[in-house]
């Protein structure tokens, strides 16, 4: 499993990409989840899931509404690698 | 795709409760439905609230939903379910030891609908009642089945899931309206041999989303408040996560249980609630979309009913075969789950 101190964009694009159906290079850091990438709410609900498995992370319910942006996501993931560095 | 991280329990999940089946062994020996002929299409839909087809296929795989007529009872739908799976067993009423049906839309809060098939099929030696868990009514009532079988307390048992969810739905709410159907859906249970039938269980319950999924005034109780009318809601991305999870969670812990690899399950037959659930948890599974019953377009979400609504169309397009291993697993209100996998006699 690879560990979130190994943040890689680009797999967070693959992953994005399978679960939204969409090309991976259009996932960027700009680009809304349901402006551009065309996610309702249970797509998001959806790459949530994906995402707490593969960087065994947890996202609060409550936080779901906070993820307008790829880049709120990336910064979620920064968050919690930095939270685990320090631990 | 497959996608293929590991599957992650989530801190906050309740530990699952599996078992192996012990004692007599019991299989499904006949399975029958009913539906209405009644049909909504997603288009009459769109001539009633503000939806459209596109959005509920997309958001749910659902296109048609059958709907009883104003007057007919879940009583009916039941009896006409219990008569066909009787009939496919080569069961005689007289020979009946129990009658559970799972239904979370009864005709009023007593008799039990259960009572009602007994007299009317005619089965004065079976204990009959109803069992309330929403959309995970039928596979709790077949474990009870299973239960009593193998404790040699019964041979033969009739379970039937029925609904007319119809009545429940507010068609103004068309995050709602658009999901339920009627339907009913029953199986004759029996004794087996040694190795058939159902191998593995896993049951739970979770009370603490009890308000993820409702039907009337939760807080004061609905005839306590004299609802006039209980409408179902739904705190639809919760659903959606919880029901995902459990699914994953349920057939790790059957095959587990059973000793079989989740390669090797054949046919899996979930709860038809939304195939964006079903697609996401078979995904995560491994399990390709051509081992899986569905056929919510269909019918949509029949709460109880589904399981069997789906598993008789398998049957009767030759998708169980004698040996192969089917999983049935459900989910619903309470919040509930159950599965079981079964080695088809």
């Amino acid at each position: 499993m690879p560990m979130a101190s190994q943040l890689n964009f680009k797999e967070l694009q693959d992953l994005a990409g399978e679960i939204l159906g969409v090309d991976p290079d259009q996932v960027q850091m700009d680009k809304s989840f349901q402006r551009d990438l065309a996610a309702d709410s249970l797509d998001l609900v959806e790459l949530i899931a994906a995402i707490e498995d593969k960087y065994d992370v947890e996202l609060p319910d409550s936080e779901l509404e906070n993820m307008k942006i790829i880049a709120d996501l990336w910064k979620f993931l920064e968050q919690k690698t930095a939270e685990r560095l320090e631990a | 795709m497959a996608i293929t991280t590991n599957y992650r329990t989530r801190s906050d999940a309740v530990p699952l409760r599996s078992f192996k089946a012990k004692g007599r062994p019991s299989a499904i020996a006949g399975v029958g439905v009913y539906a209405p002929d009644k049909i909504i299409t997603n288009f009459d839909l769109e001539k009633m609230m503000d939806t459209s087809d596109k959005w509920i296929t997309e958001r749910t795989g659902i296109r048609r939903r059958h709907i009883a007529e104003p007057g007919t009872t879940t009583f009916e739908l039941a009896t006409k379910a219990a008569r066909s799976a009787l009939d496919a067993a080569g069961v005689s009423p007289k020979d009946l030891d129990m009658i559970l049906v799972g239904t979370s839309s009864p005709d009023g809060p007593f008799p039990s609908v259960a009572c009602r098939i007994q007299n009317e099929l005619d089965a004065p030696g079976a204990v009959a009642w109803d069992t309330l868990a929403a959309c995970t009514s039928f596979v709790y009532a077949l474990s009870i089945a299973d239960s009593f079988i193998a404790t040699e307390r019964a041979d033969t048992v009739l379970v039937v899931g029925a609904e007319v969810l119809s009545r429940m739905l507010d068609y103004s709410d068309r995050g709602t309206a658009v999901i339920f159907g009627d339907g009913a859906g029953a199986a004759v249970v029996r004794s087996a041999p040694k190795g058939a039938g159902f191998l593995s269980w896993c049951l739970g319950s979770d009370g603490r989303g009890y308000a993820q999924v409702t039907a009337g005034n939760i807080e004061k109780g609905a005839y306590a408040a004299k609802d006039p009318a209980p409408f179902i809601d739904m705190v639809g991305p919760d659903v959606f996560k919880f029901a995902v999870d459990i699914f994953i969670r349920q057939a790790t812990e059957v095959c587990q249980a059973a000793g079989v690899g989740l390669d090797e399950i054949d046919l899996w037959v979930p709860h038809q609630a939304n195939f964006r659930i079903i697609d996401a948890a078979a995904r995560r599974i491994g399990l390709p979309i051509e081992r899986v019953a569905v056929n919510i377009d269909e019918f949509g979400n029949t709460s109880s009913a589904s399981i069997p609504l789906a598993l008789e169309e398998a049957i009767r397009k030759g998708r169980v075969k004698s040996g192969d291993h089917v999983l049935l697993a459900g989910f619903g209100s309470g919040l509930t789950w159950g599965a079981t996998l079964m080695k088809w006699a």
